[in-house]
């Protein structure tokens, strides 16, 4: 299904008080995501998170972390729920519900874990000490950018509505470090088929994350993890990966992420959990990014069958992948040489275009059923004339590829008023670059101008800020909340939790199966019920 | 920052002839420059103004 599959990004936010240095960076989250759930059309909403099918500490390596040797970070999900039990993959009519105890009492409401389910089917959360907006699942990278930005857009909507009541002043940004030690994650999320041994996914995928940063970095001032050498760089997170495959998301962190917590059927799918990308902001860089990568992991679950092929992504093994991530990062010309386990030496982009010409080949290849052809054939088109162009001339790229944008924008900056690197006028750009204010942000200020390319049209990203996507089991969870937010107690990627007067007990709606769960699987059902989730419910599970 | 300086990127013959038919990227660069450029004064209106202090405030948590 080449540029079809189950995808989801989240994004840690920076975030700051005006004139407050000192501020609570745990309780100004919270105050984003209880701000923005006053807003949204949930209100009345009080829907937890539900954390049963949760499992952080599985390794994709087929060991689990025992509980004690974990560092509390790694605790994502919540120890004193009751374990999994069932398997139920329908999610349309004859769904069955698990039955589960009425608490007498509600559960404590802990402010410094403020959760809310969007109806467009994202969480907005607070991870660690940064509000996280978790998009929902959707399909095609196009999709990716739409839910992506408007991910933007909710955390621009909680902080001006922060202003406006409380006369609070947060500053949000979507980027990836403070310079001073500490980064963020911007995380991609993929299904990807189990039969494919994590091994050689890893193998695979080693020399493609190091090297697509030449098309998917953000730029950042400043070398180092606290900035300490003056200058400029492709990559937000690069300085902070120090380890070839690993389980931590939040120290030593991998190129490859070892979590494997599918939140699906495990014996079909496996999770891949990729820490290395950076925020964006440029939708061309998103979209791109998504799009080549789900192009890389399509030809991943075929390898088995084209030896010649698997052949060729082996030989791009590299000698040391951990130190050329930043080799990579710090090479603005795109053309330095990175030596291969071979011996041979290749430039990122020349590792790039093999990828690229793999991918095709397979694609000549392979019987062609493709219901989304056609932005499989424009992720084909741009990932080579992006190769093309940043070989001939980086700078060339600036409408398309961010950190040539920023990269652009400061030199500009540095010439007119002949400032060094390590100049803080330079570094506040580069974080100024992702506030999500239009009115501060120099990102929008360029796309005001026309002087980057944009994806999705204006309408589309409105529409997602509060409408699911319409192919994924984020329409069901998105338009529940839309319905029945008043009646619902508990949700999470694969589940949603009832609470209706006329049940015994909390009905558990598990959606296994990310495909399922659609407009077109239960549409008609919330049309039909619109406002009275104990009838959608019997029609849901088929009692009626 | 000689250092930082755009380097013309090596030409490598194998690939440039595999690419023969590629259209070459647009002269876009120079014009672009100007754009940018003429952007510079309305995006000193809006950045904070004490660059030093934001920078050093800027502090945050490390996440995932």
């Amino acid at each position: 299904m080449t540029v079809q599959r189950i995808v989801g990004i989240e994004t840690e936010y920076g975030i700051l008080q005006n004139g407050n240095p000192r501020a609570n960076p745990m309780l100004m989250s919270s105050q984003v995501v209880t701000a923005y759930r006053a807003i949204s059309s949930n209100a009345r909403g009080r829907a937890r998170w539900d954390y049963q099918d949760e499992d952080p500490l599985n390794d994709a390596r087929g060991f689990h972390l025992p509980r004690a040797s974990a560092h509390p970070s790694m605790l994502t999900d919540d120890p004193s729920l009751p374990a999994p039990s069932g398997n139920e993959m329908i999610l349309a009519k004859g769904t069955r519900a698990q039955n589960l105890a009425r608490p007498r009492v509600e559960a404590y409401d802990d402010p410094g874990a403020a959760n809310a389910i969007l109806t467009n089917g994202a969480r907005l959360y607070v991870d660690h000490a940064h509000p996280e907006y978790s998009s929902p699942e959707v399909t095609t990278p196009r999709d990716a950018v739409i839910w992506d930005v408007a991910g933007e857009r909710v955390m621009l909507e909680a902080s001006r509505q922060l202003a406006q009541t409380m006369g609070l002043d947060l500053q949000l940004y979507k980027n990836n470090t403070d310079s001073k030690g500490s980064s963020y994650g911007t995380h991609e999320n993929y299904l990807v088929d189990r039969d494919v041994p994590f091994s050689t996914l890893v193998a695979i995928l080693t020399p493609f994350f190091v090297t697509r940063q030449v098309f998917t970095g953000s730029g950042r001032v400043g070398l180092g993890t606290h900035g300490q050498l003056p200058g400029f760089q492709l990559s937000q997170r690069a300085d902070f990966i120090e380890a070839l495959v690993g389980l931590e998301t939040t120290m030593r962190r991998p190129i490859i992420n070892t979590r494997d917590e599918p939140h699906t059927d495990r014996v079909r799918w496996r999770r891949l959990h990729v820490i290395i990308g950076d925020a964006n902001l440029l939708e061309p860089t998103t979209y791109l990014k998504i799009g080549t990568t789900y192009l890389v992991l399509w030809a991943a679950e075929r390898l088995a069958e084209h030896h010649d092929l698997a052949a060729r992504f082996s030989a791009l093994e590299l000698r040391d992948p951990v130190a050329d991530v930043s080799t990579v990062s710090r090479d603005l010309s795109c053309s330095v040489e990175l030596e291969l386990r071979s011996g041979k030496r290749l430039s990122a982009i020349a590792i790039q275009r093999e990828y690229l010409g793999v991918v095709t080949e397979l694609l000549s290849r392979a019987k062609n059923d493709d219901p989304v052809a056609e932005q499989t054939d424009d992720v084909l088109a741009r990932w080579a004339n992006i190769l093309n162009a940043l070989e001939s001339d980086p700078m060339s790229c600036a409408r398309q590829v961010e950190w040539v944008a920023k990269y652009r924008l400061l030199e500009s900056m540095r010439r007119r008023s002949n400032l060094e690197w390590d100049h803080p006028k330079l570094a506040m750009m580069d974080i100024q670059w992702s506030d999500v204010r239009p009115e501060r942000s120099l990102y929008r200020k360029l796309v005001a101008a026309g002087a980057v390319d944009t994806i999705a049209e204006e309408s589309e990203i409105q529409s997602a800020v509060t409408h699911p996507p319409t192919d994924t089991r984020a329409y069901f969870r998105g338009e529940a909340m839309a319905h029945y937010a008043g009646s619902i107690v508990g949700a999470s990627w694969d589940s949603v939790i009832f609470d209706v007067p006329e049940s015994p007990n909390l009905q558990r709606i598990p959606m296994l199966d990310p495909w399922r769960g659609t407009q077109k699987h239960v549409g008609q059902l919330f049309d039909a019920h619109p406002h009275n989730p104990a009838t959608f419910l019997q029609a849901l599970l088929g009692q009626k | 920052m000689a250092g930082q300086e755009q380097q013309r990127p090596q030409t490598n013959e194998v690939e440039d002839d595999a690419n023969a038919g590629a259209p070459t990227p647009p002269p876009a660069a120079a014009a672009a420059d100007f754009e940018v450029d003429s952007l510079l004064d309305e995006i000193d209106d809006v950045l904070e103004v004490n660059a030093e202090s934001f920078v050093k405030g800027f502090v945050q948590k490390g996440g995932q």
